[in-house]
């Protein structure tokens, strides 16, 4: 199983590479899964590539999510899973975003099945994604103000 | 409101809400409807009423802790919620399991399984006025949660499914007990799809309504019965498949219509395929075993050597107080739930409470090919089109 999770993580990253040297920043494995880190500048063409290029064809965009990193910088981490259904292949993104300026490329231009996910990210995390078709609040009540989510927000609710 | 033209002239739509308190919408939705006069001509979902903060209150508890909130999720699939996050919780330890304990929790889980497909067939059928079915559903599904309670103690949220393996040994009997299940229930599935299968009522509401094509459905990011009723045989179990799936023999039922009748002969030939993994099962679990795996200081020794071994004594009382460390890492862990890709993606710091668990939930993600489902359509048809999508709102909201 790991085999088949190397050989699938080295074709997406030469082929990442060939379309763009400096897409991949680093690619780490860790226990049978890949996960291919992008500059978050080129994250919507990387995806773009990774859904068209045919020898990829990762159609189905399995998951987005974050992770807060406070106080470390860059503060956040995008993780995204993504799945070709025709090679039966998975595999995953990741991208930093700064703390100060938490905004990153929406990617439901690519798979308008994120839209749902980057509202979620946005409800909960306050990172604004561009260029998403509809970008609002989605479990949270309209006027709810914070993102409770970040580590820095109590469990218990702002007393 | 917009206005919309018509033979006559032109006239102003009406947007009606349904929900969040509605019987057909299976829990707490609010589905903002825009009507021209019956058609729907945009259908706005508004989640979040039983957003209960699982995933912030995961991060405040130890890793063993955090299972009993996994089971109120997706409530009808606890024990699939229990499974995807000891998955994950055992990747980034990289623990194995014994292949005993695996094939108990196959088993379970198939169980659970088929006892949600029993609570869809039910109350979708109801919604769509069929109301004998869902009491013949929910007999059966009354079986399910006895067998349950036999082997956790609990019929719902179980917590079976730790750390390593299972909360207890399988109880003494159960075998007769399971097997009177799964010998009474082919025929019980037959009973229902005599009732509902070649039924005019039941084609003339569900035939062509909430029709999708399969590159919309990829593009949405739709799993599970929905994208395989499209054509499409992505099922985590065949293709990814965890826990010792590789050693069942069952098919993936598909079909090619994509709407809400191919979805229900999906979904009624998976209950008949889930009877067919469990009979399997049966076989393959041994009475002698262990149940869960050896690992001291992350897996807690048994009660009796915790009171006589002076080791065990330390371990249990390390792991209750303070609990084990999984090494600095990042895993994604993905199991098919009866709604689709259940997933779990936990970071882990190195400290006994996790950084992030996040679930991939297949009911928040389908739910957004509702407002596709049911454009031009009519509001009846909207209420068929939730039923098939088959949502959990503890799995949207979480």
């Amino acid at each position: 199983m790991s085999e088949l999770a190397n050989s699938n993580a080295q074709v997406v990253a030469d082929c990442l590479r060939a379309w763009n040297p400096s897409a991949v920043d680093q690619v780490i494995e860790y226990r049978g899964q890949t996960t291919i880190v992008i500059p978050h500048k080129l994250l919507r063409a990387a995806a773009r590539q990774l859904k068209e290029d045919p020898q990829l064809s990762f159609n189905l965009l399995i998951d987005a999510t974050c992770v807060d990193r406070f106080p470390a910088e860059p503060r956040f981490e995008m993780n995204y899973q993504l799945l070709s259904v025709s090679r039966l292949a998975r595999i995953s993104l990741r991208t930093t975003v700064s703390g100060q300026q938490p905004i990153v490329d929406s990617l439901d231009p690519v798979w308008p099945g994120a839209n749902w996910m980057e509202r979620e990210i946005f409800d909960l995390f306050g990172i604004r994604f561009e260029g998403s078709s509809d970008l609002r609040r989605i479990l949270l009540p309209e006027g709810f103000e914070g993102a409770p989510l970040r580590r820095d927000y109590p469990t218990e609710g702002p007393r | 409101m917009t206005t919309v033209e018509t033979a006559i002239g032109t006239t102003k739509t009406m947007v009606l809400n349904m929900g969040p308190q509605h019987p057909s919408t299976h829990g707490v939705l609010r589905v903002l409807l825009e009507l021209d006069g019956e058609n729907v001509v945009t259908a706005d979902p508004d989640i979040g009423y039983l957003h209960t903060g699982i995933e912030k209150s995961c991060e405040h508890k130890t890793y063993s802790q955090a299972i009993t909130l996994t089971d109120r999720m997706d409530y009808l699939n606890p024990l699939g919620n229990n499974l995807v996050y000891c998955l994950a919780v055992e990747k980034l330890l990289g623990l194995e399991v014994p292949k005993r304990a695996q094939y108990i929790r196959v088993m379970m889980v198939e169980l659970q399984r088929i006892s949600s497909h029993l609570v869809w067939l039910g109350t979708h059928a109801l919604d769509m006025g069929a109301m004998s079915v869902m009491l013949y559903c929910f007999r059966e599904r009354e079986e399910i949660l006895k067998i349950f309670e036999r082997f956790a103690g609990q019929r719902m949220m179980t917590s079976y499914i730790r750390i390593g393996g299972l909360s207890l040994e399988p109880p003494a009997g159960w075998r007769e007990h399971v097997k009177r299940f799964v010998d009474m229930m082919p025929a019980c599935v037959d009973e229902y799809e005599e009732l509902l299968t070649n039924n005019r009522i039941w084609h003339g509401r569900l035939k062509g309504v909430g029709y999708l094509p399969p590159e919309t459905l990829v593009a949405m990011s739709t799993t599970g019965p929905g994208l395989r009723a499209a054509g499409i045989a992505l099922d985590n179990r065949k293709c990814f498949p965890y826990s010792s799936y590789e050693e069942f023999d069952f098919n993936v039922p598909t079909r090619t219509e994509s709407d809400s009748f191919a979805r229900y002969l999906v979904r009624v030939q998976e209950i008949r395929e889930s009877v067919k993994i469990v009979r399997q099962a049966m076989e393959k679990i041994t009475d002698q075993g262990p149940f869960k795996a050896e690992a001291p200081g992350i897996i807690p020794p048994e009660r009796e050597k915790m009171k006589t071994e002076m080791e065990a004594l330390i371990y249990h009382f390390k792991i209750f107080t303070e609990g084990f460390s999984p090494p600095p890492g990042e895993v994604y862990q993905a199991v098919e739930s009866p709604r689709g890709e259940l997933g779990c993606f936990i970071a882990s710091d190195g400290s006994p409470k996790p950084l992030r668990v996040h679930f991939r939930s297949p009911s928040f993600v389908n739910l957004q090919a509702l407002p596709l489902m049911v454009k031009g359509r009519l509001i009846a048809d909207t209420v068929a089109a939730i039923g098939t999508i088959d949502i959990v709102l503890g799995d949207v909201d979480r």
